[in-house]
């Protein structure tokens, strides 16, 4: 079972949507009980990264963990990804899952913020959930805050400055952009999630 | 690279698609799902459906339209016309939308902008911008006008921009109500001053007739993306072919797509 959290950021219809068009049949649940029969658990976002404070008070954050421990994989997307680092300064008295430890921040003044539209990958090799997505491949971004480049970051785009737009290590995976709304790219991106086994 | 977006646009009228972009091979051509699909195939990097029914027999079929349209639609889907409260914008993100637009509405009660930026996200709030120049006034004196172009407002397009985005507003949709219809470029001033008032993305609409306007709104306009409806009826085959044009005189677009 395919377990989509709702934590109440935003609208998930499109999630749901493409989630089914790669061949899923998507659960979309507030329930940590749901969570924690999961083989697979995505956890989207569009919204403030105060949204995830949701996710500790229902008792999904825990959850969350527990299925990661368990080698279950787990997608994060947009606000998602943020979340499994250890915190943003867009809301910094909400900790994140810290699976990373580094922090998310705003993008330096100088560009226009946020950054919304059709962006490129420079993707590095090894990835399972980025497998047959071609280097270079224009994917859908809308966010003001980013991730820094680290080393479990698997593609990199560039706005000013390099930032992660997808990172991997193990089971636990995220993206920045919307594979929802990115056209080819980003179904061939949730059809390999969707064939992820646990590990 | 950040790329240049450009945005097909659908008239959609109790249903149906009256205007806009069409294809010379299709069977329906006023099938909004066909259509929309059609150009993201053909390479446009959101569809935007734009609702001008006046019925409210017709309002009713809005919502199947974009459920419709949008079961097939996997790049940003944006829909406006006749949005007036934070409900109203809730059944259309349900029913498959990825951001709204507003016009009259906004400004009318521009507390409506935060009210569904605080639900569903900055990101889904496109604030719609119908601006006339005011002659011999500068481009910063250009008033806005709702009901369609018919009745202005007595606010200025750049102060509006600025107060939208100060409102939670993810991107302005500008449209030149002196370029619109004419196919003799973008007014790109006009787009250059909201676009340099703001921090959020100016998309820009009115007044395409060639790819070369196109560059001119990027260039001189600094738009973040251009709305193309009609253009395609007028020796410019599809979105992919535009884009190809724009590439060779050095715009980024998303190509391949």
């Amino acid at each position: 079972m395919i377990a989509v959290v709702d934590y109440k950021a935003g609208n998930l219809t499109s999630v749901m949507k493409a989630l089914r068009a790669a061949g899923a049949d998507p659960t979309l649940t507030d329930d940590p009980a749901v969570v924690r029969r999961a083989d697979k658990v995505i956890l989207p976002g569009v919204g403030h990264f105060a949204a995830t404070r949701f996710l500790e008070e229902r008792g999904l954050k825990a959850a969350i963990e527990e299925r990661i421990v368990a080698g279950v994989p787990f997608l994060g997307i947009c606000v998602g990804l943020q979340w499994l680092f250890s915190g943003s300064t867009e809301a910094p008295e909400c900790a994140g899952l810290g699976a990373f430890p580094e922090n998310c921040e705003k993008f330096a003044p100088g560009k226009k913020v946020p950054h919304v539209g059709w962006n490129s990958l420079a993707i590095r090799p090894g990835s399972r959930l980025l497998a047959d997505v071609p280097d270079g491949s224009f994917v859908y971004f809308t966010h003001s805050w980013r991730a820094p480049v680290i080393s479990a970051t698997v593609a990199v785009t560039e706005y000013e400055e390099p930032f992660t737009a997808a990172v991997e290590r193990g089971n636990v995976m995220g993206v920045q952009f919307h594979p929802e709304k990115s056209g080819d790219a980003g179904l061939r991106l949730l059809r390999n999630f969707l064939e992820l086994s646990g590990c | 690279m950040l790329t240049r977006r450009i945005i097909a646009c659908l008239d959609v009228r109790d249903g149906r698609v009256v205007k806009g972009v069409q294809f010379v091979d299709i069977v329906d051509a006023g099938d909004p799902a066909e259509l929309a699909a059609r150009h993201a195939a053909a390479g446009a990097d959101e569809v935007v459906l734009l609702d001008i029914t006046a019925t409210h027999e017709g309002r009713g079929t809005l919502l199947s339209t974009v459920q419709r349209t949008a079961r097939r639609l996997f790049v940003p889907f944006t829909v406006g016309g006749g949005i007036r409260t934070a409900d109203e914008a809730a059944a259309v993100f349900d029913a498959g939308a990825d951001k709204i637009s507003i016009n009259s509405a906004a400004l009318a009660r521009p507390e409506l902008i935060g009210d569904i930026g605080s639900k569903f996200g900055a990101q889904a709030v496109i604030v719609a911008i119908d601006a006339r120049r005011v002659p011999g006034l500068p481009v910063e004196a250009a008033e806005v006008f709702v009901a369609g172009g018919r009745k202005p407002t007595g606010r200025r397009a750049v102060e509006w921009a600025r107060e939208a985005e100060e409102r939670g507003a993810g991107e302005i949709l500008l449209t030149s109500m002196d370029a619109d219809g004419t196919r003799a470029g973008f007014d790109c001033e006009l787009t250059a001053a909201v676009s340099e008032a703001v921090q959020i993305p100016v998309i820009a609409s009115g007044g395409a007739g060639n790819a070369q306007h196109f560059t001119q709104v990027f260039r001189e306009g600094k738009a973040d993306a251009a709305l193309a409806a009609s253009i395609f009826h007028f020796g410019i085959a599809d979105v992919r072919a535009l884009k190809e044009e724009l590439q060779r005189d050095g715009i980024p677009v998303r190509l391949p797509c």
